[in-house]
């Protein structure tokens, strides 16, 4: 059922071309580079070879998520008796497996269910997203208008920050957390006593995401019209006012692609959650119980597949329904002009 | 049983934590731009770096910029940091087996998955534009970069059920084992295979990504070069390796150096699917294990320079070319 909510909503999103819709607006600023193609009904070149090809793939890509879906939905006796692709046959399903997951608990899911699971999840990411999103425009907008004498070199400098794997700093970030700062035993800065509260991952998130954040924004922050921004001084506005009055309307698609990026990136990660969240069930977002759960239960599918189908319906609808901002952050990303 | 009163009863100190953290953010911002908005004059250019740029500096320095050289000074140091060892946590683990193989297995990931979801991507992003109604093929191969490795790792977990060939199969791997008249394996025990099994999920997992940048990227091709060439008798693969992969070389490139940094600081596939063992271990994974299992925090420094190490040509050629961009 899930599925068919899924395959209805992004039909729809299909129809409207919102992939499409995105790669016309990324055309429209090179047009100057050559004469760009109006759409793709306009070629003269469909192959009928490379439709099918490509359908067969996109078949074959779904498989796996399909099975996922159908596994949740059997009986446990049907899960470890045959494939789930033998239930075609039957039609044997049961919402029985859910109301476990969601409500009820069973003896190796716990009896707290999913539910707190993604309350966590949230915790983290929104605080996350709203921080690094709002922190990055704000420095994006320092970078690219405030003039100052080392604004190249801070530039650089939270670029290259982009090129340090957040390997390299989980432990010191961890010990900073619990202990402070100490050089020669002197406490330089003392414990946070963050470790075990939400902040404790949210935080890390936030500074592992900025350099990347920042650069994104500033690509589309500085390619504002100087024009604009001069009229607005002219007229006596500050920073303060230009930002509130014409950058920040004036970003909105592009923070918006950037925000649905970081909350996927956040919602969907472990390392950060199984180093920071500090072992307890009480700050643990849906990834950690259910990489835990994957391990310890093994075999126990009627619990595992729902659980994970749980755990990824949250980021496809977000996916689906801001599909366009997603893939033009994407490619604002990625794509030089 | 959870009943609603005794999840509003856990949930509500968690949403109430949300809501905090949001009102400090935007009544501190709020005030600041109510009193920001007032002051005239040179002094505003400080004010406005303060409160714009500040809170980022900070934040990125004591999460990455600090910690980064206290890596690099631990890496030098022994198992808890007490003693100085010099090159000890380096030579050790270029001895180690185990750290052996997981930097080999590294070099495997690098070198292999990258080429394998560029080249899906482009022959996709090519046959994409040859194709009418192209949104819901494309769709459903980018799903599972919405998915989490975690979920994606449980998702490959169940293709990759194992049974005895007697037994009926419950994982659809090994029911097409069966279906070729091969035996069915365990699949991530079956060692040096697994790995690739392994890779199979972080190419399922991230061919959505190239496939729609390249994409873009070709559909920028100007017509009339195509068209021009087409003129010229050339068609089929031919166009494809004189005109489209000249033109998108650029993007190849991104989207190549993307997935070497990726599988380079992979972690959640290894993590879930096997935990390292049965010899599929990588640099990450290793790292985690030294500092967080074994408590060695000198020789998981040392591996998580080693990640640096890695990330660093790269990161230097994305600078280089930033800058480029920037001066002209």
């Amino acid at each position: 059922m899930f599925y068919l909510l899924l395959i209805t909503t992004f039909a729809q999103f299909a129809q409207n071309g919102t992939i499409k819709m995105a790669v016309l607006s990324l055309k429209r600023n090179k047009s100057e580079k050559g004469k760009p193609l109006a759409s793709r009904q306009d070629r003269p070149f469909t192959s009928p070879i490379a439709s099918a090809v490509v359908t067969v793939i996109a078949i074959l890509w779904t498989i796996p998520t399909f099975g996922l879906l159908v596994t949740s939905f059997r009986g446990k006796e049907d899960i470890v008796s045959n494939g789930w692709w033998t239930s075609f046959t039957s039609l044997n399903y049961t919402l029985e497996n859910f109301r476990a997951v969601l409500f009820q608990g069973s003896s190796t899911l716990g009896n707290q269910g999913m539910i707190p699971f993604a309350i966590n999840s949230l915790a983290i990411t929104i605080p996350a997203v709203v921080l690094s999103v709002g922190f990055g425009l704000l420095a994006a907008y320092a970078l690219a208008w405030v003039p100052f004498r080392f604004s190249d070199q801070v530039f650089y400098g939270l670029f290259a920050l982009q090129g340090v794997p957040l390997q390299l700093s989980l432990l010191p970030l961890l010990t900073f957390f619990s202990g402070g700062i100490q050089i020669a035993g002197h406490t330089v800065f003392p414990s946070l006593h963050i470790v075990g509260t939400f902040a404790a991952v949210w935080l890390p998130h936030v500074m592992f995401g900025l350099p990347l954040v920042t650069y994104l924004i500033h690509n589309f922050v500085s390619s504002l019209p100087r024009e604009l921004l001069e009229a607005a001084r002219v007229d006596g506005a500050n920073h303060f006012e230009i930002f509130r009055r014409i950058v920040l309307p004036l970003s909105v698609p592009a923070i918006a692609s950037i925000a649905i990026f970081q909350f996927l990136w956040i919602w969907n990660d472990l390392l950060v959650a199984l180093v920071f969240a500090g072992g307890t069930d009480d700050v643990a977002p849906l990834t950690l119980h259910l990489a835990n759960l994957g391990g310890s239960l093994g075999s126990a599918w009627e619990n595992v597949a729902p659980a994970a189908l749980v755990s990824i319906i949250i980021p496809l609808t977000v996916f689906f329904s801001l599909q366009r901002y997603f893939v033009r952050g994407l490619l604002a990303g990625s794509v030089k002009s | 049983m959870i009943t609603w009163s005794s999840l509003f009863e856990t949930s509500w100190p968690k949403i109430a934590q949300i809501l905090l953290v949001l009102a400090i953010f935007f009544g501190f911002y709020g005030i600041a731009f109510a009193a920001g908005a007032r002051v005239r004059g040179k002094s505003q250019n400080k004010l406005a770096l303060v409160l714009f740029l500040g809170p980022a500096i900070v934040l990125a320095l004591t999460g990455l910029g600090i910690p980064a050289v206290q890596t690099f000074i631990e890496s030098f140091k022994n198992a808890d940091s007490s003693k100085w060892v010099g090159f000890a946590n380096y030579t050790r683990a270029a001895k180690d087996p185990d750290i052996r193989l997981a930097f080999f297995n590294t070099m495997l990931w690098i070198i292999v998955t990258p080429l394998i979801t560029t080249s899906i991507g482009l022959a996709l992003a090519t046959m994409l534009n040859k194709m009418k109604r192209e949104a819901l093929a494309k769709s459903l191969i980018f799903m599972p970069m919405a998915i989490s490795f975690v979920g994606g790792s449980l998702i490959w977990n169940l293709m990759y059920q194992f049974q005895e060939p007697t037994r009926p199969q419950t994982g659809l791997v090994g029911q097409i084992f069966m279906w070729l008249h091969l035996t069915p394996q365990h699949l991530l025990l079956w060692s040096p295979w697994n790995n690739f099994f392994l890779m199979v999920v972080y190419i399922w997992g991230t061919t959505g990504f190239g496939m729609v940048i390249l994409s873009a990227a070709i559909k920028n091709i100007p017509a009339d070069i195509e068209e021009a060439a087409q003129l010229d008798g050339a068609s089929g693969f031919r166009l494809f390796r004189t005109i489209t992969v000249p033109m998108v070389k650029t993007t190849i490139i991104v989207v190549l150096t993307t997935a070497m940094v990726g599988t380079l600081k992979l972690f959640d596939v290894i993590h879930t699917m096997t935990g390292g063992n049965f010899k599929t271990d990588v640099l990450s994974n290793r790292m985690f294990d030294e500092i967080f299992v074994y408590l060695n925090n000198g020789r998981g420094s040392a591996l998580a320079v080693l990640i640096f190490l890695g990330v660093l040509p790269i990161t230097y050629y994305n600078i280089r070319s930033i800058r480029a961009e920037r001066n002209n």
